[in-house]
């Protein structure tokens, strides 16, 4: 109701000053220019990409989506292995992240006294100030060789138990792997899951949390009693927005997936991935080959674009119920 | 509203039941603990060995001397990549504040509740989603296949990152505005675009500050984006429009992928540079968010 009142107020009377009403239609419509050129942009993103993708596309047909067969000499260009690699290395980011993120989350809104929560707040976003090459280079020289030696002791442990046995499990055991990769993009992702789901925790009505206090609840009990159901929406958003981030990342993924193309469930395995391929390949292509690496960029642009409308979807919904329950 | 379960019986006597509740609450209070620490130790080792082997080649002639043209040689500096990134990052500022700014103001000032604007803020919000990569390859498409690869490709595909999120804050920021305000510089005859320039920004100017230098940290830590807008050199390019040019970012991915220590070390060298450059503007933007909601408070 704000932006009612302010906008019926600045109507002249008479219009005495005609220079002014010049500068003021120059101004909106700049501001408009500035708005629009989102629109344009994303536009263009599509046209451009998918237009210099398109060789590839039509050269390839549907394979480019189902073989993984990727063979740069005979020109076979199959992505299926790489967005293989991206879909599980996101899915191990999301299963590490976002128990820890909801914890973090937690931690800042119902136990950190109200003074310290600045602090530890900012203690998060400076994770999210680290630059991604940084996170690779650390992943490179430090994570990846320092893991090896724990993924063997993990694979000698749980060998021959079904399942377990064969994800914990590499053929050769590498430290530049699927699942380190999925590591480095937790590390990565937590931030944004954790800010997103915060800020829904920190919408629940005082009055349900101590009411539930009141009668008898435990912290616990209040937080699955009241903050979770009220925060559903605001969670699954998170998450998304944390997939959405997990497959588009690039730098950090090309540098410790190990850069072997394969569909394999075993996760100690070097992989590789959507974005990975791009960053690491892109430079030496020339022809179909270039089409075929910006036709996968295409494919990402798509599945995050679905990805982040469905997560703010979500978010403006549930914004909307909470504004008209508090009104 | 939402039913709240709590078991029925609550006795002052510690029965089985209430001590297995005390339980439960005690552990999942030490699980969230625990998530806080975890998350707390990569960044400190992150922090920790950026600083500690990038100091082993921090000199001043490190940050100002070229970058070996064999690149498994030792010794060298990151001067071309330190230019390149504040020339890059630089050009990218100068397009996309104004033109994000300008945005902030049309979806606040003017859009508000309208359909278009509502668009145009979904889509701003989706573009921050937008996989940096992907930049890297549009500008690719649109820029570098009819110019030719240089800074200010780079610049271009950095300056579409910051938009969206420029545009964001400062709506933000502007929401933030009381609207007495406004309604008393319009009483004193001030119009739309005066009010706004005169009046509003200047009272939403250290919020729009902050999250601008907020993005800009962001945009000079991408790699993605750059790799094949400016591909790469090893001296020192100031003209951002004409032939290759090189950042901290990339020279990191580069020299990352090395087996020989030298360009690891200078890998390190530039990680602990190019974290300086992030932290001198985050700390900056929190300084200043800081200062102004003490006196927004007061």
């Amino acid at each position: 109701m704000l932006e009612l009142t302010e906008r019926t107020a600045p109507e002249p009377l008479g219009g005495h000053r005609p220079p002014g009403r010049i500068v003021d239609r120059t101004f909106r419509a700049l501001a408009a220019t500035g708005g629009a050129l989102v629109l344009v942009i994303l536009a263009a993103i599509l046209v451009t990409t998918t237009r210099n993708a398109w060789p590839a596309f039509a050269d390839q047909g549907l394979t480019f989506f189902t073989s993984s067969t990727w063979d740069v000499v005979q020109g076979t260009f199959g992505t299926l292995a790489f967005s293989y690699g991206t879909l599980v290395i996101s899915v191990i980011a999301l299963l590490i992240a976002v128990p820890v993120s909801l914890g973090v989350a937690l931690f800042v809104t119902e136990l950190v006294p109200v003074r310290a929560r600045r602090a530890v707040v900012f203690v998060i976003d400076l994770l999210a100030a680290i630059p991604s090459v940084v996170f690779g280079l650390w992943g490179i020289l430090v994570l990846a060789p320092a893991l090896t030696g724990t993924y063997t002791s993990v694979a000698d442990a749980v060998d021959g138990v079904p399942l377990l046995g064969t994800l914990l499990s590499g053929d050769p055991i590498s430290g530049r792997s699927f699942f380190t990769a999925g590591l480095i993009l937790a590390i990565m992702i937590t931030p944004i899951v954790t800010s997103v789901t915060r800020e829904t925790f920190a919408t629940v009505p005082r009055a349900q949390k101590d009411g539930a206090l009141a009668l008898g609840a435990t912290r616990w009990e209040m937080i699955r009693g009241a903050v979770f159901p009220h925060s559903r929406s605001g969670i699954v958003a998170g998450v998304l927005l944390g997939f959405g981030r997990a497959i588009g990342e690039t730098i950090a993924v090309a540098l410790v997936i190990g850069s072997s193309p394969q569909i394999t469930a075993r996760l100690f395995n070097s992989g590789d991935a959507l974005s990975a391929v791009i960053a690491n390949q892109f430079g030496e292509s020339t022809g179909t080959y270039q089409a075929a690496l910006i036709g996968m960029g295409v494919l990402l642009f798509a599945l995050t674009l679905v990805i982040s409308m469905i997560a703010r979807g979500v978010i403006h919904r549930a914004e909307r119920r909470i504004g008209s329950a508090s009104a | 509203m939402s039913a709240v379960t709590v078991p029925a019986r609550s006795s002052l006597t510690r029965s089985s039941a209430s001590r297995r509740r005390h339980a439960a609450n005690h552990l999942a209070l030490a699980l969230m603990v625990v998530a806080f620490i975890v998350t707390v130790i990569p960044l400190a080792l992150i922090l920790g060995y950026v600083v500690v082997r990038g100091m082993r080649v921090m000199s001043w002639s490190f940050l100002t001397s070229d970058i070996p043209i064999v690149s498994r040689a030792p010794g060298g500096g990151m001067g071309p990549a330190v230019v390149g990134t504040l020339l890059i990052t630089g050009a990218a500022a100068l397009m996309a504040v104004p033109l994000g700014v300008l945005g902030g103001i049309y979806l606040h000032e003017y859009g508000g509740p309208t359909t278009r604007a509502r668009v145009i803020r979904f889509l701003a919000e989706v573009m921050t989603g937008v996989p940096s990569i992907v930049m890297g390859l549009f500008i690719y498409t649109t820029w570098v296949l009819a110019f030719g690869v240089s800074g200010f490709a780079g610049a271009l595909a950095l300056a579409c990152l910051m938009l969206p999120v420029i545009i964001r804050t400062t709506e933000e920021m502007l929401r933030l505005v009381p609207l007495d305000q406004r309604q008393s510089a319009y009483a004193l005859g001030g119009r739309r675009a005066g009010t706004i320039v005169r009046v509003v920004l200047p009272a939403a100017a250290p919020g729009i500050i902050s999250g601008v230098l907020l993005a800009i940290a962001r945009a000079a830590g991408e790699t993605a984006p750059l790799l094949f807008t400016i591909l790469t050199v090893n001296t020192v390019n100031t003209d951002l429009f004409n032939g290759a040019n090189t950042a901290l970012s990339v020279q990191i991915f580069r020299n990352a992928q090395q087996v020989f220590p030298g360009p690891q070390e200078r890998a390190w060298g530039a990680a602990l540079t190019l974290i300086g450059i992030v932290v001198v503007f985050t700390v900056i933007a929190r300084a200043i968010s800081a200062v102004f909601s003490r006196k927004h408070h007061a």
